[in-house]
This record gives C-alpha cells, sequence and structure tokens, in this order.
C-alpha cells in the first residue's frame, strides 16, 4: 500500500541554481515512463504597463513560432514523435511553458525551452496574424457573461495595482502593439535569473542536471528585472457594477481584497473558502477542473439547496501580491439577484461575525489534505506545482502546505475572516440579462 | 539529434517494451462486470461505475429525462438521506461526478484509498436504490433548466447541438439534446423517473472499475458484498435507428447577434467504433483536426491564416456511426473564410490523401502518447470502461501499437474518401452572423 495520506507530506525537490542565475528543481517520481518539463518566468500581466496590456500573454503565443535553431515549420512535431503534449499559459504572476512526453524526449524537450528562452524570433508577420488569433481569443472569452463579469469585477475592485486589468488585455491595447513592443518585452524578462526549469518524472538528476548545463549554461544572464511596484490602497468603501446586455442568466459575483500566499491570513482563509464553497486544493492547472466537494458547503446550502442558485463557487488563488478572493453565484431562471446577493451577504456576515465550528475546521481539512493527494498524481502536476510556487513565492510554501493547513486553527480562521470580509472592502457585480434581440448592451459603475 | 529530427525508426526504441494494465476481470453471480487495477501512485483509488443507461434509453417524448434522473440519483438512497451523502462525501474530500453519455451513465469519483469500501459501497446504493425525494427533483430541475438556457445563450453549445440534430434527423438518439428542454424537464414527474429507473438499471448492464491504491481481490470481494444481492433481468435491448449518409450539403446559420465571436460546427457521420476501418480514421483524422494544436485545420486556419483561437476536429465512432466533427470560433468577419478553409482541407485530403510522413507522425504520436494517457488512475479507470463496453479486450492497451501500426496509407487514405465529402458537409454557424 501506499503512504498513507496522514503522513504524506508534499516531496521537496532537488534544488540548486546555475551560475547564470537560472534556478532548478527536479524531482525523480518513477510511477510512469514519462517526464515533465516546465520552464517558468516570473512575468505576468502584473508587469505590464497601460498601453501595454496583454504584452505578456501574446509574448507567450510568440514564443511558440520557431527559433534560431528551431525553423518555424518545425516547431510542432518535435515532442509529438515521443507521443508528448505541449502548452502554456500566462497569469498575473507568471508565464510558463510545458513538455510531458515519454523520459527519452527529456533533452528535446530542453533543447525546445532553452530555444524557447534565448532564440525566439518574433517575425513581424508571426507577430501580425498572432494578433488576430489573440483577439479571436478575447472575442470567445467575451461570449462567456460569467468571464465578462469577472473581468470588469477585477477592474472595479483595484484602483491602481496591474492586477486591475485583464491577462488578455484590452482590446485598443492589442489593436496597437508593434512587434518591437513584443520583442523588447521578450528580451527584458527571458533571461535565466528571471526563470525556473522544473523535471519532474522518471529520470536521473544527475543526467538531467548535465543536460541542463548543456542547453542552458551558455544563455548568458540578463540585466536584473526592473518591475512597478505599486501598491494598492486600502479600499474604503463597497464598489458595485452592473453589466445589463443580451443574455439568458443572471449573474453575481462578490469579490473581496485577498491575502497573498505567504501571508499569515492566506491558509486560514483557504480553510474558510472550503467551508463556504467547498475544497478546491492549490493546484490552478488541474484541481480548478474538478468541482469542489461542496454539498455541505455553507453557501452551497444557502444557495443551492434553496433554489436561489444552479451554481456557487469560491476562488482563492495563490498569488505574489495580494489579489481577490471571490464568490460568484448562478441564479435560478426568476431569482431576483438582489434575493441571491442578500442570502450571500448574510452568510458572510454570519461567519465574519461567528466564525466556523470545530467539526467544519475538521471537515475542511479533510477536505484540503484529500484534495492535495489528487492533486499529485501525475508528474505534470506535481511539476506545475513546484514551479508555480517557486515562481510566485518559494517552493517551500508549497511542500509545507500540508503541515500548515493542518496546523491551522478556528481563531485563526476567524480572525481571517474578520479581516477579508469587511464590507468596505467588496465589490460587488451583477450580470443582468437583457431579453435576446433587444440589442441594447451596457455597463454601470 | 539536429533541432526538429525525428527517431529513425518507427518504434520508441528506449521506451520499456509494454506488458500491458492486464487488469483483473471478473463477471459477478448478478452479471455486474467488475474490473481491478492496482496502481501505487499515490494512496488514493480511482472508482468508475458505468450503467449501460445512456440518453438513447430515453422514453419517446421524454427527452431529457435520464439526465434529470443522473441529477438526482446521488441525492437520497433507501438508507441514506440527501444530508447525509452530502456529509459522507464532503467529509472525506470527493467529488462524485455523474455524467451521461449516449449510452451510458456513470458514477466517477477519485477518494483515499482508506475510504475505498465505503465508497463503493455509497455509490452501489445510489445506482440499485436511489428514493428520489420530491423535494430533489423539483429543485434539481431549476439547476437543469439553469443550465439549458445557459447553452441556448452559448453559440459553441448552439452550433454542436444543431449539427447533431442535422446529421441524426427524425428523432435519432445521436441527434437529441442531452439535457432535453425545458418545456419537458418542467413536466417529468417522480414516478417517470422510478420508472426509468426500474426499466434501465440493472446488474448485467453495469460495469464497475476500481483503479488505484486497492488488491484486486479485495476490489472483487467488496463488490460481491455491494452488489452481491442486486437481481433484475436484463433490460430490453434498445435498437437504434439506421444513419442515413447525407445526400446534400446543409447550412443552418443561429445568428446571436450579442455575441463576440462566432462558433463554426461542421461534420459527417462516419463509422461504427467495431468497423474494421476503425484504426485508419482515427488516424486521418488526428492528421486532420488533432496532431500539434488542430492537425492540417490548425495549420491552415490558426497558424497560417490567423482566423481562429481554436480549430480541430474530433471523431466520435461509436455504437452507431458516430461523428467526425470539425469546430472552430472565428471573428464574424471570417466566417465565410473559414468555411472554406475547412472545405479546402477536407477536400484536399479526400483528393490528395495523406503524405506517408503525417501517417507516420500521427502514428508515432499515438503509440507514443499511450503512457501519458494511462499515467493517472482516473485516466485507467476510463480507458477500462471503454475497453469493456466496446469488447476490445483485456489486453487493447498491449495491442494497441500493432493496430495502429498495421494500417497502411491505402486504407487511411480510403477512410477519408469513405467519411469526408465538402459536398455531403452538415454546416451549422452560430454567433454574430447572419446570411446576407
Amino acid at each position: 500500500m501506499a503512504t498513507p495520506a496522514e503522513a504524506r507530506p508534499n516531496a521537496a525537490p532537488r534544488a540548486l541554481t546555475l551560475d547564470n542565475g537560472l534556478k532548478v528543481l527536479i524531482q525523480e517520481e518513477r510511477t510512469a515512463p514519462l517526464a515533465s518539463v516546465w520552464c517558468w518566468y516570473k512575468v505576468g500581466s502584473k508587469d505590464e504597463r497601460p498601453g501595454l496590456t496583454g504584452v505578456s500573454h501574446w509574448c507567450e503565443h510568440m514564443n511558440f513560432k520557431g527559433t534560431a535553431n528551431i525553423p518555424r515549420d518545425q516547431v510542432k512535431g518535435i515532442i509529438e514523435q515521443f507521443g508528448g503534449a505541449w502548452n502554456g499559459y500566462t497569469w498575473i504572476d507568471q508565464t510558463t511553458y510545458l513538455e510531458t512526453a515519454t523520459r527519452d524526449a527529456l533533452d528535446r524537450m530542453l533543447f525546445i525551452e532553452s530555444e524557447r528562452m534565448a532564440s525566439c524570433l518574433y517575425h513581424p508577420d508571426d507577430c501580425e496574424s498572432e494578433r488576430h488569433v489573440i483577439i479571436s481569443e478575447l472575442q470567445g472569452g467575451e461570449n462567456d457573461p460569467d468571464q465578462l463579469l469577472d473581468q470588469e469585477l477585477t477592474a472595479t475592485a483595484f484602483k491602481a495595482h496591474p492586477y486591475r486589468h485583464p491577462t488578455i488585455g484590452w482590446l485598443p491595447d492589442l489593436q496597437t502593439m508593434t512587434r518591437d513592443d513584443l520583442y523588447g518585452y521578450y528580451r527584458r524578462f527571458y533571461v535565466p535569473n528571471n526563470a525556473t526549469l522544473v523535471i519532474v518524472g522518471d529520470v536521473d538528476t544527475s543526467e538531467a542536471l548535465g543536460r541542463i548545463e548543456h542547453h542552458f549554461g551558455g544563455i548568458q544572464a540578463g540585466t536584473e528585472v526592473s518591475r512597478l511596484r505599486t501598491v494598492e490602497p486600502d479600499q474604503i468603501g463597497e464598489r458595485r457594477l452592473t453589466i445589463r446586455k443580451e443574455g439568458a442568466v443572471a449573474y453575481l459575483r462578490v469579490g473581496y481584497h485577498a491575502p497573498a500566499a505567504t501571508d499569515a491570513h492566506f491558509f486560514p482563509l483557504l480553510i474558510l473558502d472550503a467551508v463556504l464553497t467547498g475544497a478546491k486544493g492549490l493546484n490552478l492547472w488541474s484541481s480548478f477542473r474538478v468541482p469542489p466537494p461542496q454539498r455541505s458547503a455553507r453557501l452551497y446550502r444557502a444557495l443551492v439547496e434553496r433554489g436561489l442558485a444552479s451554481a456557487v463557487a469560491g476562488s482563492l488563488m495563490p498569488t505574489e501580491q495580494p489579489f481577490l478572493y471571490t464568490i460568484s453565484v448562478t441564479a435560478t431562471n426568476g431569482t431576483p439577484l438582489d434575493s441571491a446577493e442578500s442570502v450571500l451577504l448574510e452568510e458572510l456576515d454570519r461567519v465574519r461575525r461567528d466564525g466556523i465550528t470545530g467539526a467544519e475546521l475538521t471537515r475542511a481539512k479533510a477536505q484540503l489534505r484529500a484534495r492535495l493527494v489528487f492533486d499529485s498524481d501525475s508528474v505534470t502536476n506535481i511539476a506545475h506545482q513546484l514551479g508555480y510556487f517557486e515562481t510566485i513565492a518559494s517552493v517551500e510554501v508549497f511542500t509545507t502546505a500540508p503541515a500548515r493547513i493542518a496546523e491551522v486553527t478556528l481563531d485563526e480562521v476567524a480572525a481571517a475572516a474578520r479581516a477579508a470580509l469587511r464590507p468596505s472592502s467588496r465589490t460587488i457585480g451583477w450580470f443582468q440579462p437583457l431579453p435576446v434581440g433587444s440589442g441594447k448592451s451596457k455597463s454601470e459603475v | 539529434m539536429p533541432p526538429g529530427a525525428q527517431p529513425s525508426d518507427f518504434v520508441l526504441q528506449t521506451s520499456p517494451a509494454r506488458s500491458g494494465l492486464d487488469p483483473a476481470r471478473t463477471v459477478l453471480e448478478t452479471g455486474v462486470v467488475v474490473l481491478a487495477k492496482p496502481t501505487r501512485t499515490t494512496p488514493a483509488v480511482a472508482i468508475n461505475l458505468a450503467m449501460r443507461a445512456g440518453s438513447i434509453a430515453d422514453p419517446p417524448g421524454l427527452p431529457g429525462i435520464t439526465w434529470l434522473l443522473s441529477r438526482v440519483i446521488d441525492r437520497g438512497t433507501a438508507t441514506r438521506s440527501a444530508a447525509d451523502i452530502a456529509d459522507e462525501l464532503d467529509s472525506r474530500g470527493i467529488t462524485l461526478t455523474i455524467t451521461v453519455t449516449r449510452h451510458l451513465l456513470s458514477l466517477v469519483c477519485t477518494c483515499l484509498a482508506d475510504d475505498f469500501e465505503a465508497v463503493l459501497a455509497l455509490l452501489g446504493e445510489m445506482l440499485m436504490s436511489p428514493s428520489l425525494p420530491e423535494r430533489e427533483i423539483a429543485t434539481r430541475k431549476g439547476e437543469v433548466i439553469t443550465a439549458i438556457r445557459q447553452d441556448e445563450d452559448n453559440p459553441a453549445v448552439r452550433a454542436t447541438e444543431t449539427l447533431m440534430a442535422l446529421l441524426y434527423p427524425d428523432g435519432h438518439p445521436y441527434g437529441r439534446r442531452t439535457k432535453g428542454s425545458i418545456e419537458i424537464v418542467e413536466s417529468l414527474t417522480r414516478e417517470q423517473l422510478l420508472r426509468l429507473h426500474a426499466d434501465r438499471f440493472a446488474p448485467t448492464g453495469l460495469t464497475a472499475v476500481v483503479v488505484g491504491d486497492a488488491e484486486p481481490a479485495r476490489v472483487k470481494e467488496v463488490a460481491a458484498r455491494v452488489f452481491g444481492g442486486w437481481r433484475k433481468p436484463a433490460p430490453s435491448s434498445i435498437a437504434l435507428p439506421p444513419v442515413r449518409p447525407a445526400t446534400a450539403r446543409r447550412r443552418v446559420v443561429i445568428p446571436m447577434m450579442n455575441k463576440a465571436q462566432a462558433d463554426i460546427a461542421y461534420g459527417f457521420t462516419t463509422i461504427t467504433r467495431r468497423d474494421s476501418a476503425y484504426y485508419a480514421c482515427w488516424l486521418m483524422n488526428v492528421a486532420l483536426g488533432q496532431y500539434a494544436v488542430g492537425g492540417r485545420l490548425g495549420d491552415s486556419i490558426r497558424e497560417r491564416q490567423g482566423m481562429a483561437y481554436y480549430v480541430s476536429s474530433s471523431l466520435d465512432a461509436n455504437v452507431a456511426e458516430g461523428p467526425l466533427l470539425v469546430r472552430a470560433g472565428v471573428s464574424p468577419l471570417n466566417v465565410d473564410r473559414a468555411v472554406a478553409s475547412i472545405d479546402e482541407e477536407v477536400a484536399r485530403l479526400v483528393r490528395d490523401g495523406l503524405s506517408e510522413k503525417e501517417l507516420d507522425e500521427s502514428r508515432r504520436y499515438l503509440i507514443g502518447s499511450i503512457p501519458r494517457a494511462l499515467e493517472t488512475n482516473a485516466a485507467i479507470a476510463s480507458f477500462l470502461q471503454t475497453e469493456e463496453f466496446f469488447g476490445l479486450g483485456l489486453d487493447y492497451d498491449a495491442r494497441l501499437p500493432d493496430l495502429l501500426g498495421a494500417v497502411t496509407l491505402d486504407d487511411v487514405n480510403a477512410a477519408a474518401r469513405r467519411a469526408l465529402d465538402p459536398d455531403r458537409a452538415a454546416i451549422v454557424i452560430a454567433g454574430p452572423y447572419a446570411d446576407v
């Protein structure tokens, strides 16, 4: 039998730093003949200045377009020939690229990532073609009213911090950004001393280190990245917005300013979220694809079981700087949004006033313990977690998470609830559907 | 090896010879099939219970009833209330997912190894003796109706569902919306749901798959204890109407002027899963719309023309002749050009076929991806369900490389000529677009 869940900490990887500043994390996992390679960069939409919103994500797209040593028409196929999958994503703090394939593809995966770090081309024709692809991606997102509401709520909750703009960027910036904007941004942030390389799988650590040195050792360190240092001022009053647009279903979203991953309130708030909406785990890559266990969660009982909502979800992401804790509600047909909102706020006021019970704390911890086990079911997922936490904080935040969760007390949860769920710190967003065919669309803040 | 170069021969040289999953298969006296596969990746177990009672079992005039049953079957049993079940699942951190496909209603979850026995007993009770409380039915109806309204506001769903209705007309079960309509959902009664359960749920239709940190002998023993007393005759079989290949091109536009992007669904009916051309058709589809982000379609529409964020094709060969669907999301200004490009790629494939290189790449990719596809307990459990449902044999995963390896270029090109023809395509466009 495998080690019981209670005794299983998140394993610590072998960690080292190359002379050029590239951090390397390697973990041997011999459960399948596979290896997963992720290369993480500390660059995300929070690093974008006005006028260049979306540049991090656009650069991510450009970094799949061919390099000095991988011709444009040969980018595809290298990893596929090993049965592998590759992908990438950009979010507020990070941009990352991955390949998972049979272990014999390790050298090719490292080669691709070294090329991506140092030698991407940014051909003007490719930049122009990708402009249309990204605008298409943006429009696809706008087709979803809930996603649109999330975007507008985030922009309303933050006044100053660059977390306020969407990772995909604002349309006017996407229409005007130039190839030089993109390439300049790439050269500034894609340097070894701003990156973490993660390998997890059926690999030999010393052999892997040799191949890493071979592919990355010759890449020069870059100038230390200078960053925007905006601190969001305290929110001093509730904010509201309403989007009135043709649609079929009404949505409600409430966002509170939330602590960063390294803040003492973070894990207590994670417990609180589990009590309110069910435990999600901590894996942005995988665990949010599976709904949480939430039938006995407070907000599920108050909203879904009473027929006011067809769905309720909470979201607390580990982030480098204070982001948002959001709760989203899909109203059932005929439920006025103010009814759903008053029930939701009543529950949040109650937990802020009275805290949670001992039984709820025990259940939330059990849920999170199970979710952390489920989150580590593949080399891809494990590698994601190591790189994600190293990029936004440190890998220790991940390896010590089970212990930190186990230690959380009722008092800590109560204190986190009091701090986070202040009415003056919240932003409330409504998506109010107008009859389809009315041809109307507007938003109010 | 130079950049972009490929290994010199077809077999992946440094991967170990696969011995196969080799699951333990038992048929209980009552007819329940039990498949167990031990793994040691994590101290967890994936449970996948599939009942041969998918949406094709919807009685005439009641499309959507199986879907509603799936939403309420886990909300009370003969011995447990909805609150009891919520407590049992939530206290163990378990998310129970219930899916309905054309042929199967499945209960799927992952639990910690220590909880496996209790969880299998709980899921078994849901399948064998759901109580379907009136209050739960009313609440879940509200959820389903909201979900239908969300679907009706979603161009991608509208395009795909309308395409399926075009490909499978005249009430064919493959052409029906699985969730049904708001009117029918509102009208459904507890008696109708109980009748459906009584008629379609039986031990002979159940396959229980357990993968993870549990020994097969224990899985068999627990399954026998859970399902051993469940005795019912096999349900009557459901005859599927014949699928008639299209004789003409059809095009439907669903204007949704409140949306920013248009979704295109384009497709054909193809072959059954048991057809000897299946592996050729699979490889053909990989080259057309999957290999390295969308195959030929992705190369043309996304990479070369920059028209879409997503474009791909999927093949769902099934008990009856399943669909091959091409889907793309494009700016409304690019709809006509995107459809023309899909036509062009489909016509080129039929006319010129694949190259040897493309076939070789697709084959390497599929064979090489087997270890990745079978890495997690949940993925293995799903694979074993497919294996059992289509009768592919317990050594199917080990034989799969040879089955793909035996396909010739002629086979693939014949499969393309048989399945694809722009003049017989069904096309649906949903979004901010209207025919001039």
